[in-house]
């Protein structure tokens, strides 16, 4: 509950009738507090299962009741990601690129936002502006990558024979990320911004710890002409969730970024049953340039590579 | 389906000219009776003390007794080779590496015909694609990663690569040498050393290869060929001095060894099965596709991964495809490996002939109508008739799981949206091919398959520059190719 160290906008919600009687006493305006719901499919639903928990700062001090989702919430995460993956991916490189710049926009227009949460989530103020900074200039960064790391990681084969042949990359598909503990927004960033730039969807649970900034995120998303069902975000517990994210047959790839040794074994076991790619991000500091590099975008693509003939009438040709 | 067709000239296969023998002779072969393990530069006795047969499918005789390598024979390869990384192969500069690479390339052309001869007769396949397909690709694999030895630093920006260590390696019957080299060329060429088992009934190139490498004066332990089945894999798997696990095979055995890995921190790459696409439109130029049909599915009596096995072909020139493509499936010459006119050798093994007929019963049992070539096979050894399946429905089994033989199953479309889903509702995602003389059409199919290699009017062609491998169940990480590298290397 609300306590001096903690402005009063930081109480749970549904405040004891006292807490209420002593605002309305002062004629203060009560403040309305936030429900923080899911994001799947562009809309915002409860977890299906009813279920919650409460998030706490380090002293223990309520913040919101935050959706525990199911493993029917992922199941239908998935849905929506699987339905939004082929119309995103045909997008233009281009204009993915404006959809993440467009996402960075939205984010600067409500810092203040942002860093009000991660306050509460015991940063401080110089912490929670600088986490907030570099979130919106990761995104500009991948913003950037959309329509030239085809080039970087692309390339035309000089075969033997007499053909045209080439490779590129193209989106692995749907992927299941579980996001960083200790960043709460800039982790969630880093992690979705290489994936969606790559043309696949994701599914992404938030810090289990630090949930807060997710949902917020989710808002910022819908509001930045991402198409429904491309970024889908659940909050919950990776000790629950982490089986179903690895096991679901119609996921591709597998995303973990917790240094939890027998979470990670039951992923990779897990993986197997549709040959999923499991990328392990543990030791990746979010805060540093090291969180970003177009080889993140890499991590989630498929390299294809295309045989054409060619008609060499009459030339040398090539022979082995 | 149009029944307008043109009369279309029926060639009379049954009479006439036939082909007089043309075998390939063994008589420049060197052999040996018995092969050890290579472990260490050196041929060494197995601690198991036990050997198996390797014998010719195509006449069921034995060529060589070959070392089964137990737990301890792997722990010793694995050895050898970590002291190989340790002491030698991560130190030398990488133009020296370079050039030990380029050494071997050579001298495998130069013992071209020798390897193609008993890649021919230890794994049944055809000598006139050993000899003009795999040994060639062999050398050439060899040749090409040879010279990325002193360039790595140019093949991923802004990153600085290292070597992982040391590889343990698994590979097929169905290409023996070449996925030996596919395996063996990128890791040398990244400066890790390699522990390498090749598949039971085809170890013979493989043990030829260690002579050559031998030979070379690449330094003891760089590179470890080691025989056995199914357990010495397993063990090479489980091993924890491996760095690296790169596996050729089934997807079965491959979610096996994804799984076994699970929580060490061994990198693994993995090429696994395939059920290819391979679809016909009615714009296509009809006698080049049912070519690239023929050899899309009975190259190497369809040992492939990648072979298109199952055939789309649309509605309005069904009727013409199905039957050029039965009297192709005629002219097909079936029988010894060894002869040079030879189109569809043995199959590998009696375990794989057992698998194909267990298919084509299934298929058969389902309600699929079965064309089979009149050829007559030979009295010894595997074979199988070439064969067609009509009337086959998405959800046959025939048409869903990996027959890894010479068998093809054909089904309908009529636009190009249900032959996009349709060819790739599919837990595999290898290969695919589409004919078509309509470029944007090409580009449009080619883009939507899901699949890691595809082959626009034409089938079944490799090249050293080219990376191959999977999306899907169909494996991860790519061979061959600036890409090829990735799978051998940290940053």
């Amino acid at each position: 509950m609300a306590t001096s160290t903690i402005k009063k906008k930081t109480a749970a919600k549904a405040p004891k009738a006292t807490e209420v009687k002593s605002n309305s006493s002062t004629t203060q305006r009560l403040e309305v507090l936030k429900t923080y719901k899911l994001y799947v499919g562009g809309q915002f639903p409860r977890t299906e299962s009813g279920r919650y928990y409460l998030a706490t700062n380090k002293k223990g001090e309520q913040l919101a009741n935050i959706c525990l989702s199911s493993r029917k919430d992922f199941r239908d995460a998935v849905g929506a990601a699987r339905g939004a993956q082929k119309g995103w991916a045909s997008k233009a490189a281009n204009n993915r690129g404006q959809i993440l710049y467009r996402i960075a926009e939205m984010l600067e227009g409500r810092r203040a936002q942002f860093i009000d949460e991660l306050l509460k989530q015991d940063s401080t103020k110089a912490q929670a502006e600088a986490e907030v900074n570099t979130a919106i200039d990761r995104l500009i960064y991948y913003a950037g990558w959309c329509d030239k790391y085809q080039q970087l990681f692309s390339s035309v084969n000089p075969v033997a024979s007499s053909h045209f042949n080439f490779s590129v990359p193209e989106p692995t598909g749907v992927i299941a990320a579980i996001a960083p503990q200790n960043d709460s927004l800039l982790g969630l960033v880093s992690v979705i911004a290489p994936v969606i730039a790559g043309g696949n969807t994701i599914i992404v649970l938030a810090s289990e710890n630090k949930p807060l900034c997710s949902i917020t995120f989710a808002e910022v998303i819908n509001s930045s002409d991402v198409p429904g069902g491309v970024v889908n975000i659940l909050t919950g517990k990776p000790s629950e969730l982490a089986t179903q994210f690895a096991s679901h047959m119609d996921v591709n790839a597998i995303i973990f970024c917790e240094d939890d040794e027998l979470i990670q074994k039951d992923i990779q076991e897990k993986a197997s049953l549709n040959v999923k790619r499991v990328m392990i991000y543990k030791e990746v500091n979010w805060n540093t340039e090291q969180g970003e590099s177009p080889y993140f975008i890499l991590d989630t693509q498929e390299i294809k590579t295309t045989w054409h003939p060619i008609e060499s009438i009459g030339s040398g040709g090539g022979k082995y | 389906m149009s029944k307008s067709n043109k009369e279309v000239p029926k060639l009379k296969f049954n009479q006439g000219w036939s082909y007089a023998p043309a075998p390939e002779s063994a008589s420049h072969v060197k052999l040996k009776d018995r092969y050890d393990l290579f472990i260490g530069g050196a041929f060494v006795k197995p601690t198991s003390g036990k050997y198996f047969d390797t014998i010719n499918p195509a006449n069921e005789e034995k060529l060589a007794k070959v070392a089964e390598a137990n737990t301890a024979d792997v722990d010793k390869a694995v050895k050898a080779a970590r002291t190989a990384y340790d002491k030698t192969w991560k130190k030398m500069p990488a133009k020296e590496r370079g050039k030990y690479i380029y050494r071997i390339a050579r001298m495998i052309q130069e013992r071209a015909r020798e390897l193609a001869v008993i890649e021919t007769m230890d794994g049944g396949k055809p000598i006139k694609e050993s000899r003009d397909v795999d040994i060639p690709l062999v050398a050439n694999h060899f040749f090409y990663y040879a010279g990325w030895a002193d360039k790595l630093q140019y093949a991923f920006p802004n990153r600085i690569p290292q070597p992982l260590g040391v590889a343990g390696q698994i590979i097929p019957w169905n290409f023996p040498l070449l996925m030996a080299a596919w395996k063996i060329a990128p890791a040398l060429a990244c400066g890790n050393t390699v522990v390498l088992k090749p598949a039971e009934t085809t170890p013979l190139t493989a043990l030829k290869l260690a002579e050559i490498i031998q030979e070379s004066g690449l330094p003891d332990g760089v590179v470890n060929i080691i025989t056995g089945f199914g357990d010495t894999g397993a063990a090479l798997v489980n091993h924890p001095g491996i760095d690296k696990i790169a596996f050729t095979g089934s997807t079965d055995v491959g979610k096996i060894i994804q799984k076994a890995v699970a929580g060490t921190n061994k990198k693994v790459t993995l090429e696994l099965g395939g059920k290819a696409a391979n679809i016909i439109f009615d714009d296509a130029p009809i006698d080049q596709a049912v070519e690239g049909i023929i050899n899309g599915i009975y190259f190497n009596q369809g040992h492939v991964c990648c072979a298109g096995s199952r055939l789309f072909v649309q509605e309005s020139v069904y009727e013409e495809v199905i039957q050029k493509l039965k009297d192709r499936l005629e002219t097909l010459i079936v029988g010894d490996p060894m002869d040079k006119n030879t189109d569809v050798g043995a199959i590998n093994s009696k375990q794989q002939l057992d698998n194909i007929s267990k298919y084509l019963k299934i298929g058969a049992d389902e309600g699929a109508e079965m064309y089979q070539s009149g050829c007559a096979l030979p009295g010894k050894g595997f074979f199988c008739k070439p064969t067609i399946f009509t009337n086959v429905a998405q959800s046959s089994r025939i048409a869903q799981e990996e027959i890894f033989g010479p068998v093809l199953t054909v089904q309908t479309f009529r636009t190009d949206d249900e032959v996009i889903e349709k060819a790739n509702n599919t837990p595999f995602g290898l290969s695919a091919g589409v004919w078509t003389d309509k470029g944007s059409k090409i580009f449009n199919l080619t883009t939507k398959m899901r699949a890691g290699v595809v082959w626009a009017n034409t089938y079944n062609k490799f090249d050293p520059t080219a990376p191959f491998g999977g999306y899907k169940e169909s494996g991860f990480g790519r061979e061959g190719g600036l890409h090829g590298l990735g799978a051998y290397l940290k940053w």
